[in-house]
Formats: C-alpha cells, structure tokens, sequence
C-alpha cells in the first residue's frame, strides 16, 4: 500500500490518486497513506496541506457520502483552523490542536502493524491442515425452517413463561367506604355537637379509613350537615354540628 | 508407545479440532491403570508425559502429520510442505481469508479485551458494529461481559477459533505492545508556528 515516492511532498495534486475503495479501511487508514506516500513526520504534520489532501481524495472516490470520512474531514478542517489561533496552556506551553489527531494515528498506525502480524501467522497456519478440515461456511443460507405446529407452540410457551413479569406500578384498587364512615360521623353528630378528627377515624387508622372519613366530612359540609374548622394552622380539625335539624 | 499415548493417538485422530490437556486427561483412568482416587493432577501429568512421547513419535522425518500445540490443545496437522498438493488436488479447502477490516477488529478485540464497540468505533475511526458480528458469526470472537456505564454495553473477547486460525498456543503469543516498531507515545508539545 505504500507505493514508494521520491521525496517531492510539493506536488500531491499532480500525483493521481489510483486507489481503489477497499483499500482503505476508514478514514485513519486512508490519513495514513497520505502521510507516508509523502513521507511525513507523523508527530509535527502538517495539517493544512494533509486536509487539502484528504478532502481531495474523497472526493474523488466519491467518499464524500460517508460519514466516518466526512467527519474526519471536519476534524482536520477544525484543526486547521486552531493551529491559527492557538491556545496557551502555561507560561511555555501551548496547545497543539493536533496531538490528539496524533495519538489516534499512532494508536491505529498500531493497530495496522499487528494485522500484518497477524495476516503473516493465518498465512502460515493455513500451510498446515487437520483432518476433515473444513472450512467455516458462513455464506450458506440458513436451513428453511421445518418445525411442527405443536414444537412451535410448546416453544413459544417456553419463551412466554420466561419474560419476567414488567416492574410496572399497579393501581391496586382500594374501595374506600365513604358510606361507612358517613354513617359514623352521622352517628357522632347525633351523639355530640362538637367532636375532633381523631373521634372520627379512631387511634389507629389506616390510610383508607382517613381517605373515607375525609371524602365524607367534606360531602357533609357541603351538604351543611356539620361546620370544619381549625382554630390554628396545624391544629386538630374541630367537627360542629351546623343545625339540630339535618343531625335528626 | 506406551497404552496411553497410543489412547490419545487414537482419539486425536478421531477428533477434526484440538483437544484440550483436560479432554485428554479425562481419557485415561484405565490406560493408566489408576483407581478411582486419582486425583486429576495426577492425571494431566501422565497426559502431559504421554503427549510429548507421541509428539516425539511423530516429529521423525517419516511422518507427513505432526502433534501440533495449537488454542490450547493439541491437534495432528499436516506438514507444511505438503499444503500445496494437497490444496491443488483440492482435498481439503484454505480457510476463507480474513478481510484488513475484520483483522483490524480482531488485533484490537485481542489487546483490549475485554473490549466494547464504541472503543473500537474509536480506535478505528470507523462503525465497527457490522465487522464485530460477523467475527462472532464466525466464532472468532464472542461476547465475554457487559460494560459498566451508559447502556452496559457489550464486551467481547477473542476465542480459541481465534487461536486456532492463527496457530497459537494461546494470547502470550502474541507479540508485545512494546516490540512493534510504532510504540505508542505521547506526542511532544509543539511550539507554535
């Protein structure tokens, strides 16, 4: 792939790209050639000339649709743009907006050393046969699926009872006895013309009991049958009697 | 030859892929003449002593097969020189060759794994997602665990068909981060132009 070329990196343009698509395997492969074809230094590269390069090549291959090779070509671009403004790190220092185009270079410049490797040791282990060697075929097609009705209903079955239940919240259904604890507020108006909440719904009451009885004293208030009110915020709700009349 | 080497001989001949020390080992109570207390130490040690004895038998020059150390098992191989009359009077078919997108995925799944797809998305500047099914599909390498973070994405992790295509004993055959020529290196901080 290294198509060896004199020393001359001043005349890309003129050098005719023959690459054919499968070639390269991304837009990192595709960098790298470019880098040695012109025999550049990976570490100090210079961008502006390589991301010519690059859109060049892209286009010409008809790249330009792909997203990986696109969004390369805006990485380089945007380095290109920050080398002209570079950012000061310390007192000495300044950032170089390509290192990290760098390491992503050596990284897979790497990578590509290690597929020769490996290519090298497939070659070399395909010199040597087992018996009944076969090679994998994963082109084939799968089988047609020949199953009966009864086989594929006890599988289905067997995947159904495997879903676990959904952890979805479920309205439990309550039924408050609103007309239950009328009847005891009722009782109690009859009894006394003055009473408190705790009268109501006694000592212990569960959550139900305290929805009953609060849905009922205030359908009673609204009917006018007893009087709610709170001396102090916070304090105890006092239940009056409004008139002798709706109480009988 | 000793009973049990001729007992592995038997079954590694019958047998088209490696077999591993344990498989064999689990062969030979009676051939080595143990009881039921054995324990399996002991066990793998005979094998071992019976394996180098057959590799011994077969290494002359009068075999055209070898015992061959091969994905943690062993395995009898033809010899190298006899692949190309054999390929050509096509007795047995080459292994399909593995494309520079497939290899690129396997060198990196090998060294980081257990590795994620986004690292190798990122590694290789490319959607890897279609390359790594299809060396799973090929059994070359496999899904090992589940990521922590975002998504617990899947990891993968070579396999022994992984070793077997490439003739390696196991992973330390591979070849050393820091002997390749291209060592990885931070970058030097570049003074501005």
């Amino acid at each position: 792939m290294t198509a060896p070329s004199p020393t001359n990196p001043v005349l890309p343009e003129q050098s005719g790209f023959v690459v054919e698509l499968e070639q390269f395997s991304g837009p990192l492969d595709l960098l790298l050639h470019l880098i040695r074809e012109d025999e550049l230094d990976i570490t100090d590269l210079p961008i502006a000339k390589i991301a010519d390069q690059f859109l060049a090549v892209i286009n010409e291959l008809g790249l330009n649709q792909a997203a990986d090779y696109l969004e390369m070509a805006a990485r380089l671009l945007r380095i290109k743009a920050q080398l002209l403004l570079p950012r000061r790190l310390g007192d000495d220092e300044w950032e170089d907006p390509r290192s990290e185009l760098v390491r992503r270079l050596l990284e897979y410049q790497q990578i590509r050393e290690l597929v020769g490797w490996l290519q090298q040791a497939a070659t070399r282990r395909a010199e040597q046969l087992g018996r009944g060697y076969a090679p994998p075929s994963p082109e084939l097609p799968p089988a047609p699926l020949e199953i009966e009705l009864n086989d594929l209903l006890a599988a289905a079955e067997r995947v159904i009872a495997l879903i676990p239940e959904p952890m979805l919240h479920r309205v439990v259904p309550r039924p408050l006895d609103v007309e239950g604890a009328t009847a005891r507020i009722q009782a109690l108006l009859v009894a006394q013309e003055e009473f408190g909440w705790s009268d109501v719904v006694g000592a212990r009451p569960s959550v139900v009991d305290v929805l009953s009885a609060f849905i009922s004293l205030l359908e009673l208030a609204k009917r006018g049958a007893l009087r709610l009110a709170q001396p102090a915020p916070f304090a105890p709700v006092v239940i009056r009697r409004e008139s002798p009349r709706e109480a009988a | 030859m000793s009973p049990l080497a001729k007992l592995l001989e038997a079954a590694l001949f019958a047998a088209s892929r490696p077999l591993t020390l344990e498989e064999l080992a689990t062969l030979g109570p009676e051939a080595a003449g143990e009881g039921e207390g054995e324990e399996g130490g002991e066990a793998e040690a005979e094998t071992r002593a019976a394996l180098a004895e057959l590799r011994g038998a077969w290494a002359g020059e009068d075999h055209g097969v070898e015992l061959v150390e091969i994905a943690g098992g062993w395995q009898f191989l033809t010899r190298r020189e006899y692949a190309e009359p054999i390929e050509r009077a096509q007795f047995a078919l080459r292994p399909r060759r593995l494309s520079p997108a497939a290899l690129e995925t396997l060198a990196i799944v090998a060294y980081r794994q257990p590795v994620g797809r986004l690292e190798v998305d990122e590694i290789r500047g490319v959607d890897s997602e279609a390359v790594l099914d299809k060396l799973v599909e090929r059994g070359l390498i496999e899904i090992v665990s589940r990521g922590e973070g975002l998504g617990r994405p899947l990891l993968y992790g070579t396999t022994p068909q992984f070793l077997e295509i490439l003739g390696l004993k196991g992973l330390d055959q591979l070849p050393r981060l820091d002997e390749l020529s291209v060592a990885l290196r931070p970058p030097a901080p570049a003074e501005p132009e």
